[in-house]
């Protein structure tokens, strides 16, 4: 007798999540000590409700290997994140699993466990990784750290649908359609950084700038960087040269100087929230930013929300760059229970558990891996329908990170000092000229290589 | 004995407890266990981590390998490095006086008030210093606010503005010295209303029968009398100022572009947030030798007169 059932998509991903699952998870034996206790630390979501799918996760993880776990959120605010994981690391204590942010695994490479083997298992259920991030976690050939599908974000253009189309003529929603759409691939290859450039202009010229941060805060270092690369303005290259003066800086330094004028007059002093603020509030026309500014403009101002578009990053000479900010999970080598912490952390990475930290922070989460972009919350989320449908990169986009090909320590200090942002507001605000601000960035970047 | 060495009896438990009782009783004994719980405060808290600050600096990024003076070296050569020692120098004296200025000025008008509406105004005088600082500088961030600033709407009303309090270098630097000083105003006023309430009325009224004005009763009587608590407010302001963290951290975080960085920003910006710890210890470290002189100086001249005395 044969089977008359067919082979459905919806079929086929629960037998992949079944075998994802099984695959991922580890040889963890339930000795007396491993069942013992765990203790781990989690990046504090930003969107509400989205620690609970964390939580959940990890209980149901604990109650099947009869492990008691005990979980904390801390929140990156004030760098209370890189404070703990500081703080562990020198006294040698503290939780068995962490979840650094983008630059701390390079940092404490030699503290975290190498974790090549649930790595290894994870790409081959959910496909590789970006590149970045190998860049930023797999440290002389081996994983000291995995990539968190929690906090892990893409900033790309957030905008007003009819704002780009009232005053630029840009239809956003017909360039990058929802789900079930076809995106207009001739407005795709014609959306640059120049086209950027013009639309913001406009944009301004309608009394509603874009909102793009020049202090050294991450929402805005993450999109000067994506800026930079676009144009192939590295500042320092793989090997560690500074390579920052050249007819690509230059580039984007001209570019920058015709674009300040356009953006509000104190974007030089704004924080993190002020974008989202500018935005919510209906003053911006667009940021760089990922759905939480939708998110929350859905609870207070849902005109704006529900007029709001995510698609991709403009491209540049050298490729369409999408800027992001990892985050990582990470078991400390002092950890007592480190066979626990590393059966978690094969969980944490499984597609099921991926897609259910997804569904809770609103699409919000972009996971590491490049099969786990398929998941129904991105088509689903709304108002309005695909909002976030086409914030998950795309395979023409480059996912980079600011401050990259860098040697990581060096990218690290390029990208807390926030260099980019400083040598646009230096040769915008504080009138430099590009000579100038060039061979300034040239001193500072010689020093970062030697720290 | 047959060895040559003479082996002593062991006290008597009488003998003992009169040694002990001895020991208890002497006056220094008494002294040491008072201090004793401070002592180890202070051991465990300020002297432990300031060595252990001294040995992070000496080493590599990643916290393995001892190498000396490089770090300290290295800052001596960067120009950023020279640019915070600056500013922390502008923010922490020009801080340091206004709030001695404001502290001294309002202290006096305290003093003078009658004492049934003094306590009133000493209570909404100290608010300022009884909020928690980060509290109170977000207030300010929100007054200072880019967008949405509440004084520049005040200024408008006035065809004033908009002032970009935390845009540009000098009205960022304004601010948050401005911020320290609110802050740190309403201690030098307490130090000094305690001071003024110390000198004896005889000496004003001494100085009224010989003929001096205001001015002159202030400058002969009162400052006289009040130098050695205005020195070491100021050293104590100036310690604490130079240390400042959570009032640039949240106004400015350094920027516009480092130009109002202090120690402690930096600080924590290379070593947290650039990861690079003992990088940020050694920057911290700076403000041990230029806080050191200050001392010296202040402590110096106070012995000085309190000899002379």
């Amino acid at each position: 007798m044969t089977s008359s059932k067919s082979f459905t998509r919806r079929r086929f991903l629960a037998t992949t999540a079944a075998a994802s699952a099984v695959t991922l998870s580890p040889p963890f034996i339930r000795t007396s000590r491993a069942a013992g206790k765990i203790s781990v630390a989690f990046w504090d979501h930003w969107v509400p409700g989205a620690n609970k799918a964390m939580e959940a996760v990890c209980h149901e993880w604990a109650a099947k290997n009869k492990v008691d776990i005990s979980i904390d959120f801390i929140t990156s605010q004030g760098a209370k994140l890189e404070l703990t994981i500081a703080a562990e690391k020198l006294a040698k204590s503290g939780h068995d699993l962490v979840q650094p942010s983008a630059w701390s695994p390079a940092a404490y490479a030699e503290d975290f466990e190498p974790v090549d083997d649930i790595m290894a298992a994870a790409i081959k259920a959910n496909g590789p990784t970006y590149p970045i991030v190998d860049y930023l976690a797999k440290i002389k050939g081996h994983w000291v750290a995995a990539p968190a599908v929690t906090g892990s974000q893409l900033k790309p253009p957030c905008a007003r649908i009819s704002l780009l189309k009232k005053f630029a003529d840009l239809d956003v929603t017909k360039m990058y359609a929802g789900p079930g759409g076809h995106s207009d691939k001739a407005l795709q290859d014609a959306w640059t950084w120049d086209k950027y450039l013009d639309v913001a202009i406009k944009c301004a010229k309608g009394g509603v700038p874009f909102g793009l941060g020049l202090s050294g805060t991450t929402d805005y270092v993450d999109w000067a960087g994506a800026l930079f690369h676009a144009y192939g303005a590295e500042l320092v290259n793989a090997k560690g040269d500074v390579t920052v003066n050249s007819d690509n800086t230059k580039q984007v330094l001209e570019w920058a100087q015709r674009l300040v004028p356009a953006l509000p007059k104190d974007v030089i002093a704004w924080d993190d929230a002020s974008n989202n603020k500018a935005f919510i509030s209906g003053q911006a026309s667009l940021i760089m930013n990922p759905p939480s500014a939708w998110a929350v403009a859905k609870r207070d101002n849902p005109a704006v929300a529900s007029d709001t578009w995510i698609f991709a990053t403009p491209k540049g000479p050298k490729g369409r760059y999408a800027p992001a900010l990892p985050f990582f999970w990470a078991v400390w080598k002092f950890s007592p229970n480190k066979s626990a912490a590393k059966s978690l952390l094969a969980h944490l990475l499984s597609r099921q558990s991926a897609e259910r930290f997804v569904a809770a922070s609103v699409g919000y989460d972009i996971p590491g891996f490049k099969n786990l972009r398929d998941f129904k919350t991105w088509s689903e989320v709304d108002p309005p329908k695909g909002v976030v449908y086409n914030y998950p990169p795309t395979p023409d986009q480059i996912v980079t990170v600011a401050g990259s090909p860098a040697p990581v320590h060096v990218a690290n200090q390029i990208y807390t000092q926030g260099l980019m942002t400083k040598m646009i507001a230096k040769c915008t605000f504080e009138k430099e000229s590009i000579k100038d601000t060039i061979a300034w960035a040239e001193k500072q970047l010689a020093a970062y290589t030697m720290m | 004995m047959a060895n040559g060495i003479t082996v002593q009896a062991p006290a008597p438990p009488a003998a003992r407890r009169m040694t002990m009782q001895k020991l208890m009783r002497r006056r220094s004994t008494t002294a040491l266990a008072l201090a004793l719980p401070l002592i180890l405060l202070i051991s465990g808290l300020v002297i432990y981590p300031a060595f252990f600050a001294m040995y992070l600096s000496m080493l590599d990024r990643k916290m393995e390998t001892f190498t000396g003076m490089r770090n300290i070296l290295f800052l001596m050569h960067f120009d950023t490095f020279w640019m915070v020692v600056k500013q922390s120098c502008i923010f922490a004296l020009s801080a340091v006086f206004f709030k001695a200025l404001i502290g001294f000025v309002t202290s006096h008008l305290v003093h003078n008030l009658p004492p049934k509406g003094q306590r009133k105004w000493r209570g909404m005088l100290l608010v300022p210093w009884v909020i928690p600082t980060a509290m109170s500088t977000i207030a300010w961030f929100w007054l200072f606010d880019p967008a949405y600033s509440a004084i520049n709407w005040i200024l408008a009303k006035f065809g004033i503005g908009p002032v970009p309090w935390l845009g540009v270098t000098s009205w960022a630097r304004f601010s948050v010295i401005l911020v320290n000083v609110w802050y740190g105003a309403p201690f030098f006023l307490i130090m000094y209303l305690a001071a003024l309430k110390s000198v004896p009325d005889q000496l004003y009224e001494a100085a009224a029968i010989d003929g001096a004005n205001w001015w002159q009763k202030v400058w002969y009587v009162t400052l006289p009398m009040m130098r050695n608590i205005i020195a070491i407010t100021m050293l104590f302001s100036l310690i604490v100022t130079f240390a400042n963290f959570d009032i640039v951290r949240i106004l400015t975080a350094g920027g516009p572009v480092d130009s109002t960085h202090v120690f402690a920003t930096w600080a924590f910006s290379l070593g947290i947030q650039g990861n690079n710890i003992p990088m940020g210890a050694s920057v911290s470290l700076f403000m041990l030798p230029i806080l050191g002189v200050a001392a010296f100086f202040i402590l110096r001249d106070i012995n000085r007169r309190g000899s002379s005395v």
